[in-house]
């Protein structure tokens, strides 16, 4: 596909392609911040930076084989280390019985919050949300130095 | 055989997409699809890891009299972390992808390496 | 884009629609699918829905750079500081059980808390980095 502005809607469509995926896979909070910033924001993200540079045209390689071979072997050594993992969906997977039970019995009794979610991600494990508005915040400031949208009255 | 493929199948969809992004930002000249690629190579992980979490026959994990099963809530969590850790990352590389074209005025990786070679 | 009536119409519709929907997000977090960063990514996009309509500096006369630098700033500065009060009042740091006289209440108003912050700075985040994109200078 050669348009790039084809390609940046075709990336929007395909976040919101996997919001409703996480959605039959009942994750909800996942689909809801998936939707609305896979579809919307990273779109209009896209689409600014790219009226700024504006199109040029791209040249193609002159073999596409090395890139191929990489993929190739890579994918084949990921699906063979696949092998060795529990069925789809098994109610008796490792990743059920340490401490996902824990949270899913006490939680209602020792925060009250229904959203058990919401109590894993602002309770139990506060210290990582702390860490990740603090990786948010160091985004802005770098897009900001980046950008050189620093100082607003050095006009 | 069968059983191999209805039990893993949801892993294998994920290592396609995997790949279907590694292979766009290995193969593409252009920064844009080379971004793009890496956001599908993001989405992908995701798919992976909530199909790991579901439970079958469970439901959303919010607390509701009337049902019992719930899907595990951990790999939601993480998810959730990784989705923002993704947008904020995808803002950064278009502001570089900015920068690159205001310096070398164009966004085409091997017209950059040429640039570079002739200037060392 | 100021001039097609049929956008303008429709933003002046949806826009203090897509407000409160982002508050109802921030507030029913506990209670459905929602929390923090799904209402500042949605509040962000109304007003970046609105800049898109009547230009950024219209929008800049809403919420200015600075305002959303300065929000961001104290989004994260509320989050660590119900950490530290939570140090001052005898626990742990970050604990929420000595925030009000029973544990459960204590929780509640700590969730409450952080979710604002991490409402707040995302919201700012994504308005700034918009903003900066807009006004960069070729």
């Amino acid at each position: 596909m050669r348009n790039i502005f084809s390609v940046i809607i075709m990336g929007g469509m395909y976040s919101l392609i996997s919001a409703i995926l996480f959605v039959v896979l009942d994750a909800v909070d996942v689909a809801f911040t998936e939707a609305a910033v896979g579809a919307g924001i990273s779109t209009v993200l896209f689409l600014s930076a790219f009226s700024i540079t504006g199109k040029h045209h791209e040249l193609k390689r002159k073999s596409h084989l090395p890139a191929l071979l990489v993929v190739l072997t890579t994918g084949a050594a990921l699906i063979y280390s696949t092998l060795d993992m529990p069925a789809f969906s098994d109610p008796q997977a490792p990743i059920h019985q340490h401490v996902a039970p824990h949270y899913i019995e006490q939680s209602y009794a020792e925060i009250g919050v229904p959203n058990l979610v919401t109590s894993v991600l602002a309770s139990y494990r506060s210290f990582d949300t702390l860490g990740e508005v603090t990786v948010v915040f160091t985004a802005l400031i770098a897009v900001l130095l980046l950008l050189g949208a620093v100082r607003e009255d050095e006009e | 055989m069968m059983s191999l493929i209805t039990d893993l199948y949801a892993y294998w969809i994920s290592v396609l997409l995997m790949m279907v992004g590694l292979y766009i930002v290995i193969d593409h000249n252009n920064l844009f699809k080379k971004l793009i690629g890496l956001n599908i190579f993001q989405t992908s992980v995701f798919i992976l890891f909530i199909s790991m979490g579901k439970v079958d026959q469970g439901t959303a994990p919010i607390l509701k009299d009337g049902f019992e099963t719930f899907s595990n809530p951990l790999p939601h969590v993480l998810i959730l972390t990784a989705i923002v850790v993704s947008i904020a990352t995808t803002a950064v590389g278009l502001a570089l992808v900015v920068s690159i074209n205001k310096y070398y005025k164009t966004i085409n990786e091997s017209e950059i390496e040429a640039i570079e070679r002739e200037q060392e | 884009m100021k001039k097609n009536p049929i956008l303008r119409e429709t933003s002046h519709l949806l826009i203090p629609a897509i407000l409160l929907f982002a508050l109802y997000v921030q507030f029913h977090g506990d209670y459905g699918p929602g929390g923090g960063f799904q209402a500042g990514v949605i509040f962000a996009s109304a007003i970046i829905l609105y800049a898109l309509l009547h230009g950024v500096k219209s929008a800049e006369q809403v919420v200015s750079l600075n305002l959303a630098k300065t929000c961001a700033a104290c989004g994260l500065l509320l989050y660590a500081g119900v950490g530290v009060v939570g140090m001052l009042w005898g626990g742990n740091y970050l604990d929420f059980n000595v925030l009000a006289d029973n544990p459960i209440d204590g929780q509640h108003w700590g969730i409450l808390l952080i979710e604002l912050g991490v409402g707040l700075t995302v919201a700012s985040v994504i308005l700034a980095i918009f903003y900066a994109f807009t006004k960069f200078k070729k």
